[in-house]
């Protein structure tokens, strides 16, 4: 196999690509984003938006698909691209502001920079997202293109340099792709953070004629979408990567795990599939090479459980998705008993930039232990949510107020949950930890697949690690005794502690058995299941003892532990905005004017406390649930 | 691959073949390890029961028995503080899911549970855990046997015996979560179910889940 052909094969690829996105250049262009987030927000409507008034204003302006930005708190967003003019990225749209921009944008020359949220080039006028705080912390090694280019159309793919990776690894021997992963230290980012490298030569060494390479793209965490954000706006990454991983291990067949309820990043994975095919970048002689592979999509159950390599490979084999013991590793026997490479969609995400800069580039972002980024879903409350992609080894401080631009409403931050339902809750305390494999794990947490839910005064622990134990309890596939049977018996001591029926001895058996399933589970599933339930007790362990001993929920929200009350001194008697708002008119008006609630009737939604006017702010909750009249009533 | 090994078990030297795994190595030479779920002959155990940990040297935690090939010179422990806890507290959940009523259950005296309870001094009782309710009603269908799910200890060993050695495939576990069981096809009782009441089943079954009718 000689060198040449490939690049020529590519570079005439490439050509194609730039000479076709180069005749639009004199074309204004709108570039919506369009994936699951803004969708969900209107996007489509704006798009639609866009196009008609383009239209009926008789310009000749593409209106193009891009996926997410990770501006999450900005949607509907889109990028105007006018010759003259800086791209400019505007948010909040909806169909109103569309139709204005084309009018006073792409007829009148007016920017209208009061919607714009940043230029994306340099410019003399108006600020990039690099000069925002967020910018400056924020580094993007997989996220770059996500929001900007078109997941739809590889050319814009390969206009800006994709698949030059696969065209470069082509040409090594897959030794030195596979030393060149080991070296750049990658590890992978679908929770436990094992080296991808070693996977590779394992599964590489590894003695088969047939041998297979996974995506995993389950992302069954509630709450996270990182995954599922780069599959819908930047396919051909993944592909690229996978493509490269294949030629290093010997692999000829690929396969997306991707859940079912991803329907968009389905479709898109779909489509992107089908063009790298017609380019010949899939398919038998890969860039005109020896290298033939392919890639199918495999549509998840969508269990949580089925994120787990064997449960997973036990799933695309046509049985339950279930885990199994290991060893035997995956690299040796996985898929059909075949030695296989599993690595997550982030993970094969790097690859590409990888094989391109070298492993001392990478290595140059990041810690010494784990190079490169974090990707988050910053979530939960905290001003500016979104995707984020930050150096590792960033604290968690600066991601929570300098990317994430702080707790709203003035509130006081109490913990930050990180990894998902298998993570830990970090307190105050712990804020100046980096954001790194080791670091986390030490600190009880754990990376997981990078979902990050920031909790403030208003949240309590112990319900907390109920809600997310609730979920892993819910999600144990049943096989092994402790995480079928332990973590419902978590569940339930949690739940009795919630409602003030916990006792000191509860609290003693929550620890025991919640370091026992971790221990004795078969998978990770049960082994991560307790960390919020450990990590809470490690770090906010008065929380727990406040419900125990005084049947307070200090942050008011265990519905057993608290009572609603007005405050006489403070209600406004000629207002009556809670009455109405009582669902089981428990409110009633007392002979002086002032209101009162009926204790036995109240249901405690919360609605009243809401309906009151901040100029009065006379409901309040109360824990442990004591009237002040019975207070009084006691010491008389 | 049958080269011989020598290994120590609590103290005691024993020999087995490379590659063997070290609870039936355990087993055969007396010494006692609490199992339910493992089986001789499959190459990948379930390893679902979770009741025959054991530390071996150079492990930081205590590992499942029957998942471990012995390898030459492994010294292994049967009984550690860590290992004892694991056990009573896995021992303690099976027991909060079971159908504790030894004295009428026909398993009583050859039960596997109360094998456990006797070699490792635990009392057949929940202990911390709250018993989980389980009013499942017994499937008396077949002529000769019934089952009675609220005993079972989802071991998996009548379904290796109905799919693997009778080669019927009448049962397979079925849900998921707390609501795994061992079921048969559309869920029917046993006597709509291909099964052909061979008790093979019944004889593999360590607890009193499945038993023949006197
Ligand atoms: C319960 C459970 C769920 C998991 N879910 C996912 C998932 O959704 N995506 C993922 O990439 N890895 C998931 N994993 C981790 C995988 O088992 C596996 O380690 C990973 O896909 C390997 O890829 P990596 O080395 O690139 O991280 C999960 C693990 C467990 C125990
Ligand atoms: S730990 Fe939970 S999910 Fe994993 S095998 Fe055991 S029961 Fe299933
Ligand atoms: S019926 Fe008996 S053999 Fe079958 S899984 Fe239950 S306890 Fe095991
Ligand atoms: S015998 Fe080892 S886990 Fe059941």
């Amino acid at each position: 196999m000689s060198a040449a052909p490939v690049q020529e094969y590519y570079q005439k690829l490439q050509e194609e690509a730039r000479t076709k996105s180069a005749a639009q250049k004199h074309l204004p262009r709108v570039r919506v984003g369009v994936a699951t987030c803004s969708i969900a927000a209107g996007a489509i409507r704006v798009k639609e938006a866009f196009e008609d008034e383009i239209k009926a204003m008789g310009l000749e302006a593409p209106v193009i698909d891009t996926g997410c930005m990770g501006h999450c708190y900005a949607e509907p967003q889109a990028i105007i691209d006018k010759p003259g003019h800086p791209p400019i990225c505007y948010g909040k749209l909806d169909e109103d502001l569309a139709r204005r921009l084309v009018k006073d944008f792409l007829v009148d020359d007016d920017p209208c920079f009061e919607f714009a949220m940043a230029a994306l080039e340099p410019n003399d006028f108006f600020p990039t997202f690099e000069d925002y705080p967020r910018g400056v912390y924020e580094k993007k090694m997989i996220l770059g293109q996500c929001g900007f280019i078109n997941p739809e159309d590889i050319g814009d793919y390969i206009a800006q340099g994709g698949y030059a990776a696969l065209a470069k690894a082509l040409e090594q021997e897959p030794e030195d792709i596979i030393r060149e992963i080991k070296n750049s230290r990658l590890r992978g980012r679908g929770g436990a953070g094992f080296a991808a490298g070693l996977k590779w030569e394992r599964c590489r060494a590894a003695e088969s004629d047939i041998k297979y390479v996974i995506c995993n793209g389950d992302e069954g965490d509630p709450g996270a979408f990182m995954d599922r954000s780069i599959l819908e706006s930047n396919p051909h990454l993944v592909i690229e990567g996978m493509a490269i991983c294949a030629y290093a291990v010997g692999a000829a067949q690929g396969y997306f795990y991707i859940r079912a309820e991803y329907p968009k990043a389905i479709e898109r994975v779909r489509l992107a599939l089908k063009q790298a095919r017609e380019k010949g970048l899939l398919g038998q002689s890969v860039l005109g090479s020896e290298f033939t592979f392919d890639i199918e999509i495999f549509a998840g159950s969508g269990a949580f459980v089925c994120g787990e390599g064997t449960a997973l490979v036990n799933s695309m084999e046509g049985n339950m998705g279930i885990p199994e013991t290991r060893p035997p590793r995956m690299a040796d026997s996985g898929y059909r008993g075949k030695p296989t490479v599993l690595n997550n969609v982030k993970t094969f995400a790097y690859v590409p930039a990888i094989v391109r800069n070298g492993s001392a580039w990478f290595k140059s972002t990041g810690t010494p232990e784990s190079p490169g980024t974090a990707v988050f879903t910053l979530v939960g409350k905290i001003n500016n949510a979104g995707l984020v992609e930050v150096p590792m080894g960033t604290t968690l401080r600066t991601l929570i107020y300098g990317v994430g631009d702080g707790i709203p409403h003035d509130k006081e931050f109490k913990a930050v949950q990180i990894g998902g339902p298998s993570g830990g809750c970090l307190p105050e305390a712990m804020l100046d930890v980096p954001i790194d494999f080791d670091s986390l794990k030490e600190a009880g947490a754990i990376m997981g697949s990078g979902g990050l839910v920031v909790l403030d005064e208003d949240d309590c622990m112990v319900s907390i690690a109920r809600y997310f134990l609730e979920f892993t309890q819910q999600e144990s596939c049943g096989k092994c005794t402790f995480c079928r049977l332990g973590t419902k018996h978590l569940l339930d001591i949690l739940d009795a502690i919630t409602r003030g029926e916990g006792t000191p001895e509860s609290l003693d058996t929550l620890m025991e058995l919640a370091e026992d399933v971790r221990d004795g589970s078969l998978c990770n599933l049960g082994g991560t299941a307790p960390n919020p339930v450990l990590t809470t007790l490690r770090y906010f362990r008065d929380e727990y003892e406040a419900h125990i001993r005084e049947k307070r929920c200090p942050a008011r929200v265990c519905s057993d532990l608290i009572l609603y009350y007005i405050l006489p001194d403070k209600c406004s008697k000629l207002c009556s905005a809670c009455v109405g708002s009582c669902p089981t008119e428990a409110i009633y008006t007392r002979e002086d004017g002032i209101k009162a609630i009926t204790q036995e009737k109240c249901v405690k939604c919360d609605n009243c406390l809401k309906a009151c006017p901040p100029e009065y702010l006379a409901v309040i909750k109360l824990s442990p649930p004591v009237l002040p009249e019975q207070q009084e009533g006691v010491k008389n | 691959m049958s080269a011989e090994v020598t290994l120590t078990i609590d103290g005691q030297q024993v020999k087995a073949v490379a590659g063997e795994k070290l609870l039936f190595v355990a087993l055969n030479n007396g010494i006692y390890i609490p199992h339910l779920c493992a089986i001789a002959e499959e190459e990948r155990p379930s390893a679902c029961c979770r009741l025959c940990f054991v530390e071996i040297e150079g492990l930081s935690r205590p590992v499942t028995a029957c998942t471990q090939k012995v390898r030459d010179k492994m010294t292994v422990r049967t009984r550690t503080p860590k290992v004892d806890r694991l056990v009573k507290t896995g021992f303690e959940l099976l027991l909060s899911d079971h159908r504790l009523q030894c004295r009428t259950c026909p398993k009583n005296g050859a039960c596997q549970l109360q094998m456990v309870a006797r070699e490792r001094g635990l009392k057949l009782k929940t202990g911390r855990f709250k018993p989980l309710a389980k009013d499942i009603p017994v499937d008396h269908s077949p002529e000769t046997f019934s089952f009675d799910a609220g005993r079972c200890v989802l071991c998996g060993q009548c379904v290796h015996a109905d799919q693997n050695i009778a080669r019927v495939g009448a049962i397979n576990f079925i849900n998921r979560g707390l609501k795994r069981k061992i079921g048969t096809f559309n869920n029917r009782c046993l006597r709509d179910s291909p099964c052909t009441e061979c008790g093979l089943c019944v004889k593999a079954c360590p607890v009193g889940a499945l038993t023949f009718k006197t």
